[in-house]
């Protein structure tokens, strides 16, 4: 059902407002996450610092989005097809600004982890993981703005890829900080990224869901399988 | 903890049991024309006891013409003529043994603009239960006009001046004396058509807390230009569209995810 124009055309120059911002947001996120993992590998100080300063770009976009989205529904009153708009415009603002905090995050691990430097052999799991994180975002943004829910399923099923990996990437950190205790302190912020990383591809998920909400008016099936298995990963103990 | 569980039992106590109500008002094949125009085209549905239904759709799309079919207004016209068939509780409103004047005291009608009778409050109550002979005393009728008048939730306004005009009182009042007069015949059906647009949103607001309360007595069907109003009032949702009914469902589905482009599009206000 694809909408006309309203009869006041300030209204769709409102609704107009909002798409534009969240796709405004979806790339300052999509930046900031690619620019935290470039600097995590590279050990690049400066770039993580503009991460951390490019979040309260985002925050304050969250806020106009939150002050535009009252507006409109006490000036509007929104139904149908406009409510399911503005009502995920706010979801998927609010997932876009906790991807952007997730970046930072791991921004402010760059300067710690740097201090001590690193192998290349650490942070390649990172950059994979990185990269499929971001395939996602991207993937959702591109479904945001075409409204189109052909490949919503994949992004689910690709959220399970990055869940599998981040179980297979604490393992591999288990091992190395096992191998040797000087690795410890880096390997711990390595696997708060990771973490970090794998919970952005939970909130491309969720705007994937309010898309797909957009679009059909349903809710895709609350199943979905959980792939991150790592709170069941111990360190045996040979003499236990 | 222990609060959250009553709470949560509450919660579940209070959801009214799932399925469908009751289908008081059958209409099948309904056909409206004012001379050469078709002003209703082979309108089927069915509409629930104890339940409002909402007629929305833009200006003269027939939700009007299609209310008054269910009381015989259209008769009144000389130039309209209603074909196809329209039951309440399984009898045929159109059948040559119906005196229209007893169907439109079984169906009760409230109008866009408050048109009370220039008499007195309490006549404006007393006049249809006298004309059908409802009140066997002068005692009988009192306990009437009171019950009428406190289902409309206007009594305590006006019990201590009975006898004052009915057009002296505030618009928001004379509609809710109006809806006190159409349910003192004791009907089964009211019939409101935009009831509500010439009111205050006080008065409105006292409207449809009123329309809440009458639900539970009686099968209700308002006519709306207000898209919030048909929302906040009604359980089920008709559109129309030149004539046709185009959707007719849940009211809250219709206002989240209408199945019909042409809802879609005029409730969200892009009608071209």
């Amino acid at each position: 059902m694809v909408p006309t124009s309203h009869t006041v055309t300030a209204f769709d120059e409102d609704m107009k407002f909002l798409a534009h911002k969240i796709a405004e947001m979806g790339g300052l996120a999509e930046r900031m996450v690619e620019s935290s993992i470039r600097a995590l590998i590279k050990s690049d100080i400066p770039l993580a610092q503009k991460v951390i300063t490019d979040d309260l770009v985002l925050d304050e976009a969250q806020a106009t989005l939150d002050d535009k989205v009252v507006q409109i529904i006490a000036q509007r009153q929104p139904v149908a097809s406009d409510l399911r708009e503005v009502f995920s415009t706010i979801r998927i603002a609010s997932d876009l600004e906790r991807i952007g905090d997730l970046a930072k995050n791991i921004a402010k691990r760059v300067v710690a982890i740097s201090e001590r430097g690193h192998s290349v052999n650490l942070v390649r799991g990172i950059d994979h993981i990185g990269d499929l994180a971001l395939a996602q975002l991207k993937e959702v943004l591109d479904a945001f703005g075409s409204r189109s829910v052909t490949r919503i399923n994949m992004v689910r099923d690709r959220d399970d890829e990055i869940d599998a990996m981040y179980t297979s990437l604490f393992r591999e950190l288990l091992t190395y900080m096992m191998e040797d205790p000087r690795n410890i302190t880096t390997c711990t912020h390595l696997l708060f990224c990771a973490k970090n990383i794998e919970r952005i591809g939970d909130h491309a998920t969720n705007i994937a869901e309010s898309v797909y909400y957009i679009v059909t008016g349903e809710h895709l099936s609350a199943f979905r399988p959980k792939e991150d298995k790592t709170h069941k990963i111990v360190v045996d103990q040979p003499d236990a | 903890m222990k609060t959250m569980l009553t709470e949560a039992d509450n919660t579940v106590a209070t959801v009214p049991a799932a399925g469908p109500r009751d289908t008081k008002i059958k209409a099948r094949k309904v056909q409206v024309y004012y001379g050469d125009t078709h002003a209703i085209k082979d309108v089927d549905v069915d509409l629930e006891d104890k339940a409002v239904t909402a007629f929305i759709g833009p200006s003269g799309c027939g939700k009007s013409t299609f209310l008054r079919c269910l009381n015989r207004m259209n008769d009144t016209i000389d130039v309209a003529r209603v074909e196809g068939e329209i039951t309440i509780d399984d009898e045929d409103i159109y059948d040559k043994k119906v005196d229209p004047v007893q169907l439109r005291a079984k169906v009760g009608m409230v109008f866009q603009k408050p048109n009370p009778f220039p008499k007195s409050i309490y006549d404006n109550v007393a006049y249809g239960p006298r004309i059908h002979g409802l009140a066997k005393s002068k005692a009988d009728l009192d306990v009437i006009v009171e019950k009428s008048l406190r289902r409309g939730a206007i009594w305590d306004e006006v019990k201590d001046r009975l006898t004052a005009p009915g057009t002296g009182l505030s618009g928001g009042q004379q509609q809710r004396l109006c809806i006190a007069r159409a349910v003192a015949t004791e009907p089964e059906v009211l019939l409101m058509d935009e009831p509500c647009s010439a009111l205050d949103p006080i008065a409105t607001a006292k409207v449809e807390e009123l329309i809440d309360e009458l639900r539970e007595s009686y099968t209700i069907v308002i006519v709306t230009h207000s898209m919030q109003q048909a929302a906040r009032v009604s359980q089920r949702t008709a559109m129309f569209h030149l004539g046709e009914l185009v959707e007719f469902g849940d009211t809250k589905e219709i206002f989240t995810n209408p199945t019909e482009k042409r809802t879609q599009d005029y409730i969200t206000g892009r009608f071209g």
